[in-house]
């Protein structure tokens, strides 16, 4: 295993101790993460992903139970770990008045390594860099920020990259690079766990973790848990999307709406359906938009789930 | 058409490095226009420009009549601005939000109060009124961060990656506010990096290079390229995949 946590759990205070509330941010959370795999933390904000993973790079230690990468403890062994990890804050921590290169070679000089010694690993996403070698840290686009922490992350070869939500301000191409860069990793034996806003991403993950209000409500493969899924799903398409939601909204069989895209996915009340009894629905529901509420050009099929169904539906769930 | 923004050959040059390159588009009253590209395409440096906060090397642009070059003063005024990095202060409890940024835009003293309230019930938050920014879920943060940005009413709402970040449900409540504020006329300029979002944008223009390589609605855009969705359409324009 190359991640082990046992019942961890951290709590806080918001402003001060006695005056402040206290926070629960994570509350006896249990996982093991397998060597080479691509683990991901799917969360609301404030779920405890970001707490979680500074527990995880050493920055934090837990209030209770105890974690471990690679064998070495989180809070006693820490200095030798930090060689092992490689870890990327959510928030923007480089030298914002270094620039691209020299902030590279001061990460590769503190873990004793040269830019060169593991420029294979970086190395995509360095040629996208490379143009903005002598920029200052501050003046770099979000999407570029984003690519030099990973950079950074990477210099010295780690065994475990811990990635608070790298892909945030990432525009959708270099995402997918990304995402090539991950996977090459993994090919080389190297772990990550990370967070991410982005379902598709969630999808590309080996197991994901939903995570809220700090407890792990769910652990499986994307596809285990899309799997799970138990309601009717439809995707309906009209001329105007927005009066077309309003109207599904106040539907009798209607459970949920939301748009997705160029379609509005809407879960009906009940079991699932299927057969004559789909057919049913369906035909029923688009007859009330386009008769009843006089839509145009509307259609109604049922669709398979996927993560961002599943996701939205355990979340609605859990805010019961 | 009434067109609240227009540009003719728009270009912001720093040293030799040309980031917007002769962009010249227009956009109309009550629209939701999507503005995309990649990293490093010139999307902030164009918003810059048409929010008069930064002046351009060449060509003419206007943002709810006024002309960008001279009468920035005036297009704040008439302007609305949020982004995930810049929303409110965490610091400062509800209605000091509120009475601050009303009172930068300059709306009548006597006016705050009641439309502060008026806007806290619309949002189911009346009982938040003291409560610090801080304290407030991420989604009601976003609610009334919106809000807060057209509480004096502006032409246009310029949103950076407003939902940058931010989990699937929030992302669409975010964007259900988007609708009612254009059906309300108000004309929305938007930048994201989801290409769902795209798809709820009445056009989309699409940056590469400092250039706008395509700009159609969304339904043009993927029947030209021939693809099924706003990703295909992006790959393809920003690396020509």
């Amino acid at each position: 295993m190359a991640i082990v946590c046992r019942s961890i759990s951290k709590g806080y205070y918001k402003i001060a101790p006695l005056v402040g509330t206290r926070i629960e941010a994570l509350r006896e959370i249990s996982f093991e993460v397998r060597r080479g795999e691509v683990f991901g933390v799917i969360g609301p904000d404030g779920a405890g992903k970001s707490t979680l993973f500074k527990i995880l790079a050493t920055l934090l230690s837990p209030d209770s139970g105890c974690a471990s990468i690679e064998g070495l403890d989180v809070t006693k062994d820490y200095r030798r770990l930090r060689s092992h990890i490689g870890y990327m804050p959510g928030r923007f921590s480089l030298y914002q008045d270094l620039t691209v290169q020299e902030n590279l070679n001061l990460f590769a000089r503190v873990f004793n390594t040269t830019i060169e010694e593991n420029l294979y690993l970086i190395e995509e996403i360095y040629q996208q860099l490379a143009p903005f070698k002598r920029r200052r840290a501050e003046a770099l686009s979000g999407g570029m920020k984003q690519k030099l922490a990973l950079c950074c992350s990477l210099i010295h070869k780690p065994k475990v990259l811990i990635l608070d939500e790298p892909t945030t301000g990432v525009d959708p191409v270099s995402r997918k690079e990304f995402w090539e860069t991950i996977s090459r990793l993994q090919g080389e034996g190297i772990t990550t766990i990370l967070s991410t806003p982005y379902m598709d991403e969630a999808a590309s993950c080996d197991r994901i973790a939903l995570i809220k209000g700090g407890k792990f409500l769910k652990v499986d493969t994307p596809t285990k848990i899309v799997s799970q899924y138990r309601h009717t799903l439809l995707g309906v398409r009209g001329e105007n999307q927005y009066a077309l939601l309003a109207d599904l909204r106040c539907h009798s069989s209607v459970k949920s709406c939301f748009p997705f895209g160029d379609k509005l996915h809407v879960t009906l009340k009940g079991n699932k359906l299927e057969g004559e009894v789909l057919k049913r629905a369906e035909l029923s529901l688009k007859r009330y938009l386009s008769e009843e509420r006089g839509h145009n050009l509307v259609s109604v099929e049922s669709i398979t789930p996927g993560v961002e169904d599943s996701f939205m539906d355990l979340t609605l769930q859990m805010d019961g | 058409m009434d067109s609240v923004i227009v540009t003719d050959r728009l270009t912001k040059k720093f040293g030799d490095f040309t980031s917007v390159n002769s962009i010249s588009f227009e956009v109309s009253r009550g629209e939701i226009f999507g503005f995309l590209g990649a990293n490093g395409a010139g999307k902030t440096t164009a918003i810059r420009m048409l929010t008069g906060l930064l002046k351009p090397t060449s060509g003419k642009g206007s943002v709810a009549g006024f002309d960008i070059y001279r009468e920035a003063k005036q297009i704040k005024r008439r302007i609305g601005y949020m982004s995930q990095k810049f929303a409110l202060y965490d610091d400062l409890k509800v209605w000091e939000n509120i009475r601050l940024y009303a009172g930068i835009y300059g709306v009548e003293k006597s006016e705050i109060e009641p439309r502060s309230k008026e806007m806290l019930q619309q949002l189911g938050m009346e009982g938040e009124w003291e409560s610090m920014v801080k304290s407030l879920p991420l989604g009601w943060k976003q609610k009334l961060a919106f809000s807060v940005a057209i509480f004096h009413r502006p032409d246009i709402l310029f949103l950076d990656e407003p939902t940058g970040g931010v989990d699937p449900a929030v992302r669409r409540t975010f964007w259900e506010m988007i609708y009612a504020a254009a059906e309300r006329g108000i004309t929305i300029f938007v930048t994201t990096h989801y290409m769902d979002e795209a798809e709820y944008c009445d056009r989309v223009a699409i940056m590469s290079e400092g250039r706008i390589a395509a700009l159609d609605t969304p339904y043009n855009l993927k029947r030209g390229f021939e693809v099924e969705n706003m990703d295909m359409v992006f790959r393809k324009i920003a690396r020509g995949v």
